[in-house]
Parts: C-alpha cells; structure tokens; sequence
C-alpha cells in the first residue's frame, strides 16, 4: 500500500489547533529517548527542564524575564513573515540596538536626569531599525535576498560589538576586561519586584502584543501586508506598494528586536558585554512559527521558549547535560511543528486500488 | 505547399474512433473519431477549450478516455502513460518546453535518452544537420533563443525515430523566419514517412503546411476537410460554429468623449513567453463597449496590465484616462481616476482566495470610505459586500465566507460586483464568462450592457466571439502583441473577425505569424 498527499480544499480548522499541541507532544517524546540516550532518568530529567523553572517566585520572574524579549521580537518578524519577508536576522538587529542604547549610557554616564532611560530605549529601536533598513534598501534597490542579508549581517553585528567592547566601549578602569562600564542607576529599567530580577522592561512586550494585534487585524497597512503576503498577484492587482511592505516589515521587526536588545543592557546586564543575547533573535523566530504568527499565540510560545530556556540551564546543573540540549529542543520543536504544519493543508491518502482506466475500456 | 500524396495507404498509422472524455464539468472530447495517415501532416483545429489538448493529451498517455479506441498500424492498443508512447513511436513538441536551463543542450538530451553525452553528442549533430535544426549540442539551454530551445525539443523527439509526432502550438513562441524553418523540418518528416500531428488556430499556417485538418468545436469534430482546398472563411465557420445570434445591440450613432485612450504604444515583453506589444491604438468613449477578441497569447495580458496600472509605461501619454495622460499612474491613483478592472484570474489575483469576502472589498474598494485614519472599518467593508452579495446575486453564506470557497461563477459575480459598485467611469473587464454556466454568463452580461447605458466606457477582452458580437459596439482583434482597427460590429461579420484571428487584417503585416520574438 503507497501512501499519498492530498491536498484539502479548505485547510483543516482542527489540525491547526492540533498541530502545535502534536509538535509539542511529539517533541517531549523525542526528549524522552533523547534524555534515555544520555543516561538520564527521563523522569527526574522533566522534571528539572519543565517543572523547576516554574516553581519558585524568583523562577517565575527569570521565566518572565527571558520570555520578554522573546515575545516581543517575534511580535515584529510575524508581521514581516506573514507578509513574506524573511527577516532572520533579528539577532543582529538586537545586537545593535543594545550598542546603541550602551552608547547613550555611556556618553550621559552619571548626569541621573530622567530622560535618560527614555532616550536610551529610542536609541536601541532606531539602532535595531538602522541594521534591518541595510536589507530594506537592498532588496528593493537591488532585489537581494533579505533571507541571506538579515542573517549575514547578524554576524557583522557580532563582530562590531566585540570590537567595541575591547576598544572603544571598554571601561577604562575595567582591568581590560571586555565589557563597558557598569549603567548608572538612571540608565536602567527599575525593578518590579523586590528580591528577583525582574524589571519594568517586561512591558515593552505587553505594549508590543497590543500594537502587533491592533496592525494586523485592524490597520490597512496591516491588510495591504497581508495580502502582499498571501497573493502577490493581488498585491500588484490591488495597487499596494511592495516596496512599502518590505520597508515596513523590516523596520518594525529592527525595531522590537532593537528594543530587546535595550532590554538586556539596561536590565539584567546593565552593562555593554561581548555577547548580549543568547540567541533571543534566533529562537524569536520559532516563537514567531509556534505562536502561528498570531498575536496571542506568540505570547505562550514566548513562555514556552523561555521554560525550554530556563530547563536547559537547570539540567546542565542538576543533571550536568550539555546546554546544547537546549537547541536541541528548539529545534526539535520547530521541526516537529512544520512536519505537523502539513497536515493542515494536505491528507494522507491510501494510493491503493487506483489504476488508471484503459484506454479501450476493457479490463 | 503539400507535396507529398501519401495518402493511398489503408491502414491509418493512427486511429481514433468515438474517443470520449468527461471532465466534472465539462465533456472535452465527445465521440471523436481521427485517422492519420502514415507521412500525413494533420492538422487539427479549433478554439481554445474545443477539446485539442486533452485528445492529444490521450493520445500521448497524459490522460486516460472514458471510452473509446485507439488503433496504432490497425492494432488496438491501450497508451497508459508517456512512456508507453514513446515506446509505440509517439513523441510530442509541448507548447512549453521542459528544458533545464543550467544544462547544456546534450544534457537535456540525455536525460530522456539513454546513451553516452560524446555518443549522443554526435547523434544530436547528426539529426539537427539532416533535418536543417541547427544547433550547437554542448550550448547550454539558457543562452538558447526560444526558436532554437523548440529544435532541442524536436531534436529530443527525433532521436527516438517517431512514426507519429504531436506538435502543440508550435508557431506561438516563434517569429516568422523560424516557422519557415520548422515548416521545411516537417515536410521533410513527413516525405520520410513520420506522421504529424499538427495543433494550431492559425488557418494560415494550416492551408500551407497540413494535408488534412480535422476541425473540433467544444469537444466533437465539425469537419474534416483538406485545408488547401478551403477559403479561411469556411475553416474559420467550422472552427467557430455557424449559428451565431447577430449584434443584438444597437450602436450608438454619435461619437461621444473618449474616457480611455490609446495612442501608439509599445512595449517589450518582460519574459520568455510573453507578448510585445507593438504600436497599439485604441480609444473608447463614454456609454460605449469595445470588445477585443484573439486567442489568449498574442497580449490581451500584458496590454491589460498597462491599461490597469500594474505596469507602468512610457511615455506618459501613450494611456490616456479620461481626457489625462496615465501611464505613469499605479492601480490605486487610477481607480481614484474613475478605472476599475475585472482581471481574468478571479482567485489570487482579483481576490485573495484564503481571506473573506469582506475582505476581499477593501483589495479594490476601500477608497469608499471603508478606511479612517488607517484603520479599517470592518462595518462598512461588511456593509458592501453584504450589498453586493444581494445585488449581484452570490450564492454563498455570507460576508464572512472566504473567497476560495465559492464556485467560479459565484466568485466571478463578486467580482464584477465589487467593480461596477464603485460606479466606475471606466471598465476593464478581462474573460467575463470564463468557464460560468449559462445563468451565470447572461446575468454579466447583462450587467454590461446595463453599465454601458448608463454612460461607462468598458473594454471587453474575450475569447468567445458569440459573447463579443453579443455586447460589444465596436470590436477589434489583438494577433502577436498587434491590435487591428476597431469596427462597428453590425459592420462586420463572426467570419471576418474570425480570419483577422489568425493575423490578416487591415495594417497588420500580413504573414503567417508576426509573434516575433527575437530568434536566430
């Protein structure tokens, strides 16, 4: 018996609800052979990965803490992906605008005004946006791909921080070690709760879901982005500016991504160091896929990536296995998802039993 | 002309007899009979949607008959796949080739036929001198004309010696000299005894180059006659049918404002298998409907994208929207202008197929008032399509329904719709009645007619004559990116549109084809 696709005329409403609870399903079955392979009792191993970083206040506040910027990048890449630009880049955007914010902390070290932190927070999202505008303007210009930009340039962000933070950036008292001075008091997001580290920075994802909802479903940007997305043809048909679209997706995922890098130096950080982010740009991108590009939706993938996150760092602890466990479960997650994906749009079909007529009608 | 009298033959190399094919909604071939004699070139003829493709489809082994019986030198036989017809002695030259681009022309080659490249090399050389298709086997395809990727293809068919080879359109992609070419290659194939089958709508190249024509109008055979012996008049009545209802609408005497004008333009085709337009002029005037009839291909698509705003031209003036140069204006300033455009494509480009109806009102609709501070009211895009769901009679549940949930005709209904409810001063209407039932064909039309009369000038692009004659005022003929003068359509006649189909009309440059494109 061949099995065969067959794709759905309408896509399945129930698959597309199924679809991430079977990844998600499928992607702790894999942890459990992967964690046996490793020799661990996959038991106690769930139990540190899922169930200890949920289980304190101080954990609840680092799940927050690093759900936050997850969140909020991959509320701006969803709108570029659901209008067919590939920003992939959100890494390299992040970078720069925590270079960017650090500059303004650094330059204002000590002046203690208000307006520091608020300037500091535009800086980053003009930061994020000035890196995502390199690709903007060569794929209108030029028609490069903004898949192999956005990411080519993630590792030039990489390295101008290294550079700044062994030269220019570096704190002159620092005993040559890589990083900036230590932000001042006013140069950081004031703490929420007493005793964690959880910070007022954890609102920028708040406002950015809202924003995020209120564009997609409610602006005519939002739609003309859309359909860009959905039927190019229509796009054209319609009138709407492509150029536009890819402006706007771009900047506006530079922009979170930018924001979340302002997140990190002025919060848990508070300083410029040679890495800021432990791939939030990348990870950003899963979240957007697993929160089927939906506002709400990205919000529990947002969670969900940040307890794999946290799991990882207490299983190298307790368990002492590799922190690339971590990636593997992003990946296997993502992987899973897009196998599931297709069942939304295809069935599976028993090829059996069907021979072509002949031709002369006999048998 | 013909020389070859190879017709004494008894046995057909090919036989046909009462193929028939069902499509759900459609009855492509019915009852179909066809011999073809061995060394014969054959042509069969016909409209687009008569039912050519899918009886050669049959005959190649793409698609299996309902019913019916193929006979190969006299013997039955069952052709279930490609490969089995090759095996027979069928090749078939498709109307677009199957060519990697990144692969030389003996690499292409060998992909269908086994043997070693410097082998094949050398036979590839050997058949392209012997039937006058010059070209170089170690080229690689991309840096090929489209004249010569069609020897690839032809090369490829000839290698595995055919007894009967099927051609799909061949002139279409070709410029004149090149079907002289081909012309001569054919005749040669058949003096050796290879039989063609030859597909076109081109009566000029059929009363040149084919001995016998088999005429097919949606899906049974009107005649088989010898095209030589024809006037193109007679081949064009059998091809488009004899019974046509005459002009049933008056024209307007006087000559009114011009609301759409255009003045000599040309443009290159901006692919492969697109259409130049070459110094076209036209203009339709207020309470007026200009059809425009050819078959698809020859740049009713691209000349539609210039007139729309999807692509822009220069100069500026070469488009003329209500009394002001447009050229230079995009879809969304012309619409603003008074234009609205009903595209042939209904879902993925005049709707977007996963969203809803409602939805699908802003793509066009959304100056009426449907955005504020750029937002959109959801009321009042629900408001419209819910009015034009009533007023043009959809059958679907409602505003929220998505587009791709709705029948062709349903969808086209829309469509129209959410066009003429803008009450446009302008319309474009392309293939209105594509592939809707009778209801549906008449209920547009209708509508038509109706905005006619209440003062906007509409162009019609159509493949159906009957539908053209039906509504139009003045109709003209667009042949290889030219147009021919618009004419009054009691002036004219369904038989002489017809011939100015195949390129001969006033001021064309009178040829077998004038498709041109560049091409060695």
């Amino acid at each position: 018996m061949r099995l065969r696709l067959e794709s759905r005329s309408e896509p399945s409403r129930a698959m597309l609800v199924a679809s991430p609870l079977l990844a998600g399903g499928m992607t702790l079955g894999a942890g459990f052979l992967l964690f046996l392979v490793l020799g661990q009792r996959p038991g106690a191993a769930f139990q540190s990965f899922f169930v200890a970083p949920a289980s304190s206040r101080n954990s609840l506040a680092e799940l927050l803490l690093k759900a936050a910027p997850l969140i909020l990048i991959a509320q701006g890449l969803a709108i570029g992906f659901r209008a067919n630009v590939w920003n992939i880049g959100a890494e390299g955007q992040l970078t720069l605008g925590a270079i960017a914010a650090s500059a303004v902390a650094i330059r204002f070290d000590g002046v203690g005004a208000g307006w520091l932190l608020p300037a500091m927070v535009a800086a980053g999202a003009l930061g994020g946006m000035a890196w995502a505008a390199i690709p903007a303007w060569l794929r209108t210009r030029f028609h490069a791909s903004e898949i192999l930009v956005t990411l080519m340039l993630t590792y030039v962000a990489t390295l101008a921080l290294s550079y700044l933070v062994y030269g220019p950036m570096r704190d002159p008292q620092g005993l040559n070690f890589p990083q900036s001075i230590l932000f001042s008091q006013a140069a950081l997001f004031p703490n929420l709760v007493a005793g964690t580290r959880l910070n007022v920075s954890v609102f920028l994802p708040v406002i950015a879901t809202a924003a995020a909802w209120l564009f997609v479903a409610k602006s005519f940007a939002g739609y003309q982005m859309l359909v860009g997305g959905l039927a190019p043809l229509a796009a054209r048909y319609a009138g709407f500016s492509e150029t536009r679209s890819v402006w706007l997706a771009l900047l506006i995922g530079g922009a979170t991504a930018g924001l979340a890098g302002v997140g990190e130096v002025a919060g848990p950080l508070g300083q410029l160091l040679p890495t800021v982010s432990p791939g939030y740009g990348f990870a950003a991108i899963i979240v957007a896929f697993v929160g089927r590009l939906h506002p709400l939706g990205i919000v529990l993938a947002g969670l969900l990536m940040s307890l794999l996150y946290l799991g990882g760092e207490t299983a190298q602890i307790t368990l002492q296995v590799p922190y690339a466990v971590t990636g593997v479960f992003q990946g296997m997650l993502l992987f899973c998802l897009l196998g599931s994906d297709l069942f939304v749009f295809y069935r599976v079909r028993s090829a059996r039993g069907r021979r072509r007529p002949r031709v002369d009608g006999r048998p | 002309m013909g020389e070859i009298s190879a017709h004494a033959t008894p046995v057909p190399r090919l036989a046909l007899r009462g193929i028939t094919k069902v499509y759900p909604s459609v009855v492509a071939n019915d009852g179909i009979d066809l011999d073809v004699a061995p060394g014969e070139i054959h042509a069969v003829l016909g409209e687009n949607g008569a039912g050519k493709s899918t009886l050669m489809k049959i005959i190649y082994g793409v698609v299996a008959a309902d019913s019916g019986e193929v006979r190969w030198d006299g013997e039955p036989v069952t052709v279930g796949s490609p490969s089995e017809a090759r095996t027979l002695g069928i090749g078939m030259v498709f109307q677009h080739f199957s060519l990697f681009e990144t692969l030389t022309v003996a690499e292409n080659i060998s992909l269908a036929v086994p043997g070693a490249l410097r082998e094949l090399s050398a036979r590839i050389a050997e058949v392209s001198e012997r039937y006058g298709l010059p070209v170089d086997p170690r080229r690689p395809v991309h840096a090929l004309s489209v004249g010569e990727r069609q020897r690839v293809e032809i090369i490829r068919c000839l290698l595995q010696t055919p007894k009967l080879l099927i051609m799909d359109e061949p002139t279409s992609v070709l410029a004149p000299q090149a079907v002289e070419k081909l012309f001569a290659t054919l005749r040669h194939l058949a003096a050796e005894g290879c039989s063609v089958l030859y597909i076109s709508h081109k009566l000029e190249e059929i009363q040149i180059l084919c001995h016998k024509a088999t005429v097919l109008r949606a899906g049974r055979v009107t005649g088989e006659i010898d095209p030589r012996r024809e006037s193109a008049a007679n081949l064009a009545r059998l091809m488009i049918g004899r019974d046509l209802p005459a002009a049933a609408h008056p024209s307007p005497a006087v000559e009114r404002e011009e609301l759409l004008g255009v003045i000599d333009l040309s443009l290159a085709a901006d692919d492969p298998f697109g259409t130049p337009l070459r110094n076209l002029s036209l203009s339709v005037h207020r309470g007026e409907i200009v059809g425009i009839a050819g078959v698809s291909g020859n740049g009713q698509k691209e000349f539609m994208t210039v007139l729309s705003g999807e692509r822009l031209v220069e100069p500026f003036e070469a488009v003329r929207l209500c009394g002001a140069p447009a050229g230079h204006l995009g879809p969304r300033a012309r619409r603003a202008r008074g234009l609205a455009f009903v595209p042939e494509e209904r879902l993925g480009r005049g709707a977007v197929p996963p969203v809803t109806l409602a939805e699908n009102a802003l793509l066009t609709a959304a100056h009426l008032d449907m955005i504020r501070s750029g937002f959109v009211r959801i009321d009042q895009t629900r408001a419209f399509a819910e009015r034009c769901i009533r007023e043009f009679d959809v059958r679907t549940s409602g505003p929220d329904a998505t587009a791709r949930s709705l029948s062709g005709g349903n969808l086209q209904k829309y469509l129209v719709g959410r066009e003429l409810l803008q009450q446009p001063k302008v319309l474009l209407v392309s293939q209105p009645t594509w592939g809707l039932d009778v209801g549906a064909t008449t209920f547009i039309r209708q509508r038509l007619v109706e905005m006619r009369n209440a003062g906007t000038a509409i162009l019609v692009v159509s493949e159906e004559i009957e539908e053209l004659f039906e509504i139009c005022d003045r109709i003209a003929v667009m042949f290889g990116g030219r147009l021919s003068p618009a004419v009054r359509a009691q002036e004219t006649s369904v038989a002489e549109i017809g011939v100015w189909m195949t390129g001969l009309f006033p001021g064309s440059r009178a040829g077998v084809a004038s498709g041109g494109l560049p091409c060695a």
